[in-house]
């Protein structure tokens, strides 16, 4: 059904218009990273939209999870890309961008004042637990899953970061250089993507 | 120039950071708290928290987060964008080259070699929110201090809520509330 639709027109002030509108509103909305915005997107721009066909979309995700930076900016700037050239991707990535930078910017301003008061003291307090607690289940589940697949290299990869990250405070950045650099050479074989 | 170092470090933590918003996080923790000390370990903590509760993505709320702390609006601008320029410059050169080759293979590898990596450094930042949270320290260099056993309660509930799969506003939200009410237990 959405092949009989024609595809709604890619130029002109209108269609600016609606791809900004609608990746604002998705952004604003959306609480939670990239595996919850993306398939909001795709329904916009693929099911409702009709500006680029389901597994051309698929293919830009795919890029955009594995670039680095994050996968929702990612996305938008891919996806913008392919339906409208750059212009699509500046418009995709300041209604992305935008909805964050006002929200954040607004508590930041307030967070100094509310932060000293000692009741708000005692509940973010209590929120930074519940964080922690967020934190280590990622950390476990990531460890988990990377565990199950039983591959020596990345296993030792991690454990090595670790112990250099936690008990020798290595510089991060020359960490992830490195590891990136074993990556580069001894795990281009498949069976580690 | 506060807004070039802004921009620039944002830059340099938005190429490191791979595999979602998580894996941004000790790396924008090493940069903000560690090399510059923009905002204090708590302070951290609290940008996180508040992520977990507003729209967007954790990296952005970050940048913006610290940006505004250390150079009001523009800061924040300038935060925002540094994270975002080199997405753009390499978004654009691999939809082009998809488009030419169908491939992007070559950096495969180098991605299959980061993700390990981000999982010892998440691991690495999850200690660091335990040891603040629960004996107010940042390292483990100085020892543990006193245990505060009610935040070692609302993490270990949490994490019980977590396993059966409760929301995670609903997590913070909640440890919230113990957190104030609790407290005034504490002071009374």
């Amino acid at each position: 059904m959405q092949q009989s639709k024609s595809p709604t027109a890619k130029t002109g002030a209108g269609f600016y218009w609606k791809l900004f509108s609608s990746t604002f509103l998705i952004s604003a909305f959306t609480v939670g990273g990239g595996y919850v915005i993306i398939p909001l997107l795709k329904a916009k721009y693929v099911d409702e939209y009709g500006w680029i066909n389901d597994k051309e979309a698929l293919d830009m995700v795919a890029i955009a999870q594995s670039m680095p930076g994050i996968v929702a900016v990612n996305a938008c700037i891919i996806l913008g890309y392919r339906m409208a050239g750059l212009m699509g991707t500046i418009t995709a990535l300041l209604a992305t961008t935008l909805p964050p930078l006002i929200t954040i910017g607004i508590i930041a301003r307030c967070y100094d004042t509310f932060a000293s008061n000692p009741i708000v003291q005692m509940a973010l307090k209590g929120m930074q637990c519940g964080a922690t607690a967020l934190i280590v289940k990622v950390a476990i589940d990531l460890f988990r899953k990377q565990a199950k697949k039983k591959l020596l290299l990345p296993l030792a990869i991690v454990l090595a970061t670790f112990v250099a990250n936690v008990f020798f405070d290595v510089n991060i950045m020359a960490l992830v250089l490195i590891d990136g650099l074993i990556g580069f050479f001894l795990m281009q074989n498949p069976k580690y993507n | 120039m506060i807004y070039l170092q802004l921009f620039i470090e944002f830059a340099k933590v938005s190429i490191f950071c791979v595999g979602g918003g998580y894996a941004s996080m000790p790396l924008i923790q090493a940069a903000v708290v560690d090399k510059y000390a923009w905002l204090t370990l708590p302070e951290f903590v609290d940008v996180f928290t508040i992520s977990q509760m507003t729209p967007g993505p954790i990296g952005i709320n970050a940048a913006t987060f610290a940006g505004m702390k250390v150079a009001g609006v523009l800061g924040a601008i300038a935060a925002t964008a540094g994270f975002v320029a080199p997405s753009l410059l390499l978004g654009i050169a691999l939809a082009k080259l998809f488009f030419k080759y169908g491939n992007i293979g070559p950096i495969r590898g180098a991605l299959n070699g980061l993700r390990p990596a981000v999982i010892a450094l998440i691991c690495g930042a999850a200690i660091d929110f335990i040891l603040l949270a629960v004996w107010n320290v940042e390292t483990l260099a100085g020892g543990l201090g006193n245990t505060d056993w009610t935040s070692l309660l609302i993490l270990a509930l949490a994490l019980l809520a977590l396993h059966y799969k409760y929301g995670v506003i609903t997590i913070l939200a909640t440890s919230g509330v113990l957190g104030v009410l609790l407290g005034l237990i504490k002071t009374f």
